[in-house]
């Protein structure tokens, strides 16, 4: 059995998360894997994701894995990361493809065409370090208000429930980025590329008792 | 509010982080894992590596330089030089590479730009633009380490790759880089209106007023030097706290 299982669905490098666990966990057991009894087993599930979710979704269906990252989402501590985040919710404007649905709401884009105050052109994707306003939860433990962390995406997640908004960032306007239910946690920056912030929130999922 | 980055660059050859003068006579600068966690601990944004290596023989090298680093430094890595394959692409990212760079071959073969993002995602393809002012307002895309001229307007190019799917630009300077009397501003804010997706702006950072001109004047999403964090003029850190000064929204 692997204390933490790191669900490989072939898109995108998972290196990074791996390292950044391992450096917060040097201890546990952490797995890159594809293996759905793995996941089953596993103490703890992370959910990384990266491009697009039309073919995240279609990876995670063809590598058969949907049903074991929907039961790691309900019943153990599980953490969604990026894609992983917006993979939860039930439709996204990218592709126009249906999420997983553990959570109520849809994925939009990014408006184009907005400038800060000074008159320079908002970026999509957002893609750099902006601060996160955030709500009382243990994965926050020691993490400032306001920190920075690093995003790049250009869609973000619009839950129908507010009550499972855990923080928000600016651009301009606010959006949501990370979501809580029971024992799930969810984010769409990149705690394994944040620096020290990052690797705190790694360690408070490591370490997180959901009641 | 999202923070402009500062992206130090070492660029990489046998092993070693080297500058030179508009692409010639090298200077040693010294081993990259330790200036790589330098930086990081000055509070860098990302970091850029950029393997010039002539000889294909010595690629292998920076593969375990970017695995190194990976392990032990916790921001995005930018890795590029010599990327003609999306084989090429998948090995970087394999060894802890986030995003990968393209100049030379994205000219040759555009293709590979569309191919590569549609298989690991925009948000970790970088698109490197060589460029060199050819008239007023007038800017051409180089490659071969600015040694070739193709004939093709950089801002053009520019949004044809952001079309492909790249998810970033890095845009060089051939007529600064090296210079240190600051940034191609006409060029970053050209290019940088007329797309959508960021630019990182290079070439000719000189002094810390350089990198504060290139977010206000240039309009861009980053800047990018090398020289003067490698020999020691200046630390992340002064170049952040001299950005706030001005006003700059930067991660402090």
């Amino acid at each position: 059995m692997v204390d933490i299982a790191i669900v490989d669905y072939g898109m995108g490098n998972l290196r990074s998360v791996y390292q950044a666990v391992h450096k917060v966990a040097s201890a546990a057991r952490v797995e890159i894997t594809d293996n759905a009894d793995v996941i089953a087993r596993a103490e703890r599930v992370i959910f990384p994701g990266q491009g697009a979710m039309p073919d995240c979704m279609r990876e995670l269906h063809a590598r058969g894995l949907r049903e074991a990252v929907l039961d790691a989402a309900r019943n153990k501590p599980f953490l969604g990361i990026c894609i992983g985040l917006q993979m939860l919710f039930e439709h996204s404007e990218e592709g126009d493809a249906p999420g997983l649905g553990v959570l109520a709401g849809n994925v939009v884009r990014f408006a184009t065409g907005l400038s800060d105050g000074e008159g320079h052109k908002l970026k999509v994707p957002h893609m750099g370090w902006n601060q996160v306003h955030h709500a009382r939860h243990d994965l926050w433990a020691g993490i400032a208000q306001d920190e920075r962390f690093y995003f790049v995406h250009s869609y973000f997640v619009q839950p129908v429930q507010s009550g499972l908004v855990q923080a928000t960032s600016n651009y301009p306007q606010p959006f949501v980025c990370a979501v809580a239910q029971d024992n799930l946690f969810a984010v769409q920056f990149h705690p394994e590329k944040s620096a020290a912030a990052g690797l705190r929130l790694l360690q408070n999922f490591v370490n997180w008792k959901p009641a | 509010m999202l923070a402009k980055r500062i992206i130090p660059c070492l660029d990489v050859t046998s092993g070693r982080v080297v500058k030179g003068v508009s692409f010639v006579e090298l200077r040693d600068a010294g081993d990259p894992v330790e200036i790589a966690r330098r930086y990081d601990e000055q509070g860098a944004d990302e970091l850029t590596f950029l393997d010039i290596t002539a000889s294909s023989d010595d690629r292998n090298i920076i593969f375990h330089i970017i695995e190194k680093v990976a392990e032990q430094v916790f921001i995005p890595l930018t890795v590029g030089g010599g990327v003609r394959a999306v084989q090429d692409v998948r090995n970087l990212l394999n060894a802890g590479a986030d995003k990968v760079s393209i100049n030379t071959s994205a000219v040759t073969n555009p293709q590979l730009v569309a191919d590569a993002a549609g298989r690991y995602g925009s948000q970790c393809i970088v698109v490197a633009i060589d460029a060199k002012q050819v008239g007023p307002g007038k800017w051409e895309v180089f490659t071969h380490g600015g040694r070739k001229a193709t004939g093709l307007d950089a801002v053009e190019w520019a949004k044809k790759m952001q079309t492909l799917g790249a998810g970033e630009i890095l845009l060089t300077s051939m007529d600064q880089d090296g210079q240190k009397k600051g940034f191609d501003l006409g060029l970053t804010r050209a290019v940088t209106d007329a797309l959508e997706i960021p630019v990182i702006a290079s070439g000719g950072v000189g002094n810390l007023q350089h990198l504060a001109d290139g977010v206000k004047i240039g309009g861009a999403d980053a800047v990018l030097a090398a020289s003067i964090f490698h020999f020691g003029e200046y630390t992340v850190q002064q170049a952040k706290s001299y950005m706030a000064q001005q006003g700059i929204e930067v991660r402090l």
